[in-house]
């Protein structure tokens, strides 16, 4: 198997101002597999900010491994590799676009590679097409709505043409219109460009596309799966005060009231495939 | 109502001057403010005059927003001229005389003379920021700036204009929370259209405070995107547009040059 991140029993800790010892991760131990689509899940407060700053050497881990691609993000020397490697697109879009015209904001990462004028251009224009905002590209960026910045400051990261992007709950601030671009946009990435993608987020709907869950609470990994086997512990999710998808909650609530259904659904088609079935009728 | 600031915006449109290098349009504008400070008659005020008629109608931006800017300044303009017309002494008889003042034609004479070089400065500066956009004048200033490396100061160069470039960039984002903030401020009953000075300066308080707090958690985001994208400082920094000087930007600068030795030359002549 081919792993582009591989944490080892990692522990993250600090002294709060009362030198009191605050415990954020608690020695987990994760493979992120190349070309993969990772949703991570947890409440606030769960430690999974935390998780993806690990992956780019933004903050080091107390006691345990973080490899990249083969490097210890432990040690200075790769940092300019790692972060070449590993983008991480932030919840904010206004906090993360640092040029007044797009696609000077696009060029800011390449620029700071050192790579040619010409090449720039080229990954610039490539990169705002991958997010559907070329057409927007004299723009200045502060007329755009929540959803386009951000799929701008996605196009920021991916001109810098990394292997992996970690999205750090991209669409918290967005309204649903924005969700749903942004989301399109990283499915999009990682289904047709083959991008690595780990989608940080507190929304079951949009771990549910992913190919792979997994479930934080307190510092801990608590489930791991797929989205249909995860979805299946309704108990524990709720317990860790997560939601699981409506439709998976739906046929739940039928089984344990004695209809025979099926119960690894997640989206709205095979929930309304499961309920015709249990009531004996045909699709159309 | 924040939304109306003029000073230093700028307005795309495709004329010579938006295309001409900002580089070279830097150096114009300077070129043209010691050239008004050199002007001493009224011949050469007006070949400056007539020189930035031309810039401004090459612009192809509407006189409105010309206009505009000098309502901002008018004030200024106003006691300038009045306070040179009362102070000026000249040879002659006054033309207007009541207990200790008294005006010459001298005075009169200064005064229109420094009013209509304030003028000219107002709009070449604004035909300056009109033409060019932020990101192009900072990044002129600077290459512009370059040669300071050869003391030690390449790094400090880069900064200033990173920082520059960034604060423009948030003029906007700041100004859309300053109104929410003011929104919210009012919503819970607070006042700030009434009372004197030091009340409404005291109103100011609970909407700089929580600006400010913002303002940091925005800076510490942005620092780590910037990181996060490899910034280290322009070492090694490419660019994406790249300025070339082309035959239209000597040109420019030529007549820039040109009008200053006439206005030199013109100055030693006796006024007419």
């Amino acid at each position: 198997m081919d792993n582009i991140i591989e944490l080892n029993n990692v522990v993250f800790d600090y002294s709060d101002e009362n030198d009191n010892p605050v415990t954020v991760l608690n020695g987990i131990t994760l493979n992120i597999e190349r070309g993969s689509f990772t949703a991570v899940l947890g409440h606030n407060g769960s430690g999974k900010s935390t998780m993806a700053k690990l992956f780019n050497a933004l903050e080091h881990p107390s006691s345990g491994t973080v490899i990249v691609n083969g490097m210890d993000t432990a040690d200075q020397k790769y940092e300019f590799d790692i972060r070449k490697t590993v983008g991480i697109v932030f919840q904010n879009p206004d906090n993360q676009i640092v040029a007044s015209i797009v696609e000077e904001d696009v060029a800011f990462g390449p620029e700071n590679l050192g790579i040619e004028p010409k090449e720039i251009r080229k990954r610039v224009d490539e990169a705002l097409k991958a997010v559907d905002m070329y057409e927007y590209r004299d723009h200045a960026p502060f007329k755009l709505s929540g959803g386009q910045k951000q799929r701008i400051a996605i196009a920021g990261i991916l001109a810098m043409q990394p292997e992996c992007i970690v999205l750090d709950e991209p669409t918290a601030m967005l309204d649903p219109k924005g969700r749903r671009e942004v989301i399109e946009t990283v499915k999009r990435l990682n289904k047709e460009k083959g991008m690595t993608v780990v989608l940080i987020t507190h929304f079951m709907d949009e771990a549910a596309i992913a190919d792979r869950v997994v479930v934080m609470d307190d510092g801990k990994f608590i489930l791991d799966g797929t989205p249909v086997e995860v979805f299946g512990h309704v108990k524990e999710l709720k317990e860790v005060g997560l939601d699981v998808p409506q439709p998976t909650e739906l046929v739940g609530l039928l089984k344990d009231g004695g209809i025979d259904i099926e119960t690894d659904i997640i989206d709205v088609d095979g929930c309304v495939n499961a309920l015709m079935k249990a009531l004996n009728l045909e699709e159309k | 109502m924040l939304n109306n600031i003029t000073i230093g915006q700028y307005f795309p449109a495709k004329s010579v001057i938006h295309r001409a290098d900002p580089r070279i349009k830097i150096l114009v504008t300077l070129l043209l403010i010691v050239t008004l400070f050199m002007a001493g008659n009224f011949t050469t005020l007006l070949l400056c005059g007539a020189f930035t008629i031309l810039t401004v109608l090459l612009t192809k931006i509407p006189l409105k927003m010309y206009l505009k800017t000098l309502k901002a300044i008018w004030m200024i303009l106003f006691f300038t001229a009045v306070l040179n017309i009362f102070y000026s002494t000249g040879e002659g008889d006054p033309l207007f005389k009541w207990k200790f003042i008294s005006i010459y034609s001298e005075g009169i004479e200064r005064a229109v003379f420094i009013a209509i070089r304030i003028l000219l400065l107002l709009i070449i500066s604004s035909a300056l920021t009109y033409t060019t956009s932020p990101s192009e004048l900072t990044d002129a200033i600077e290459r512009l700036l370059k040669p300071l490396k050869f003391i030690g100061l390449g790094g400090a160069v880069h900064i200033f204009a990173m920082m520059m470039s960034i604060a423009l960039r948030f003029i906007p984002t700041l100004v859309e929370e300053t109104d929410k903030i003011m929104s919210a401020q009012k919503a819970r009953g607070a006042d700030m259209e009434s009372g004197g000075l030091l009340k409404r300066a005291k109103a100011l308080i609970p909407i700089m405070v929580p600006l400010l707090s913002s303002s940091v958690r925005r800076a510490t985001d942005l620092a780590e995107a910037m990181e996060c994208r490899c910034y280290n400082g322009g070492k090694g920094r490419t660019k994406l547009k790249q300025l070339h000087l082309g035959i239209r930007d000597w040109l420019i600068l030529f007549f820039a040059a040109l009008l200053l030795a006439a206005v030199i030359v013109l100055n030693t002549l006796p006024v007419i």
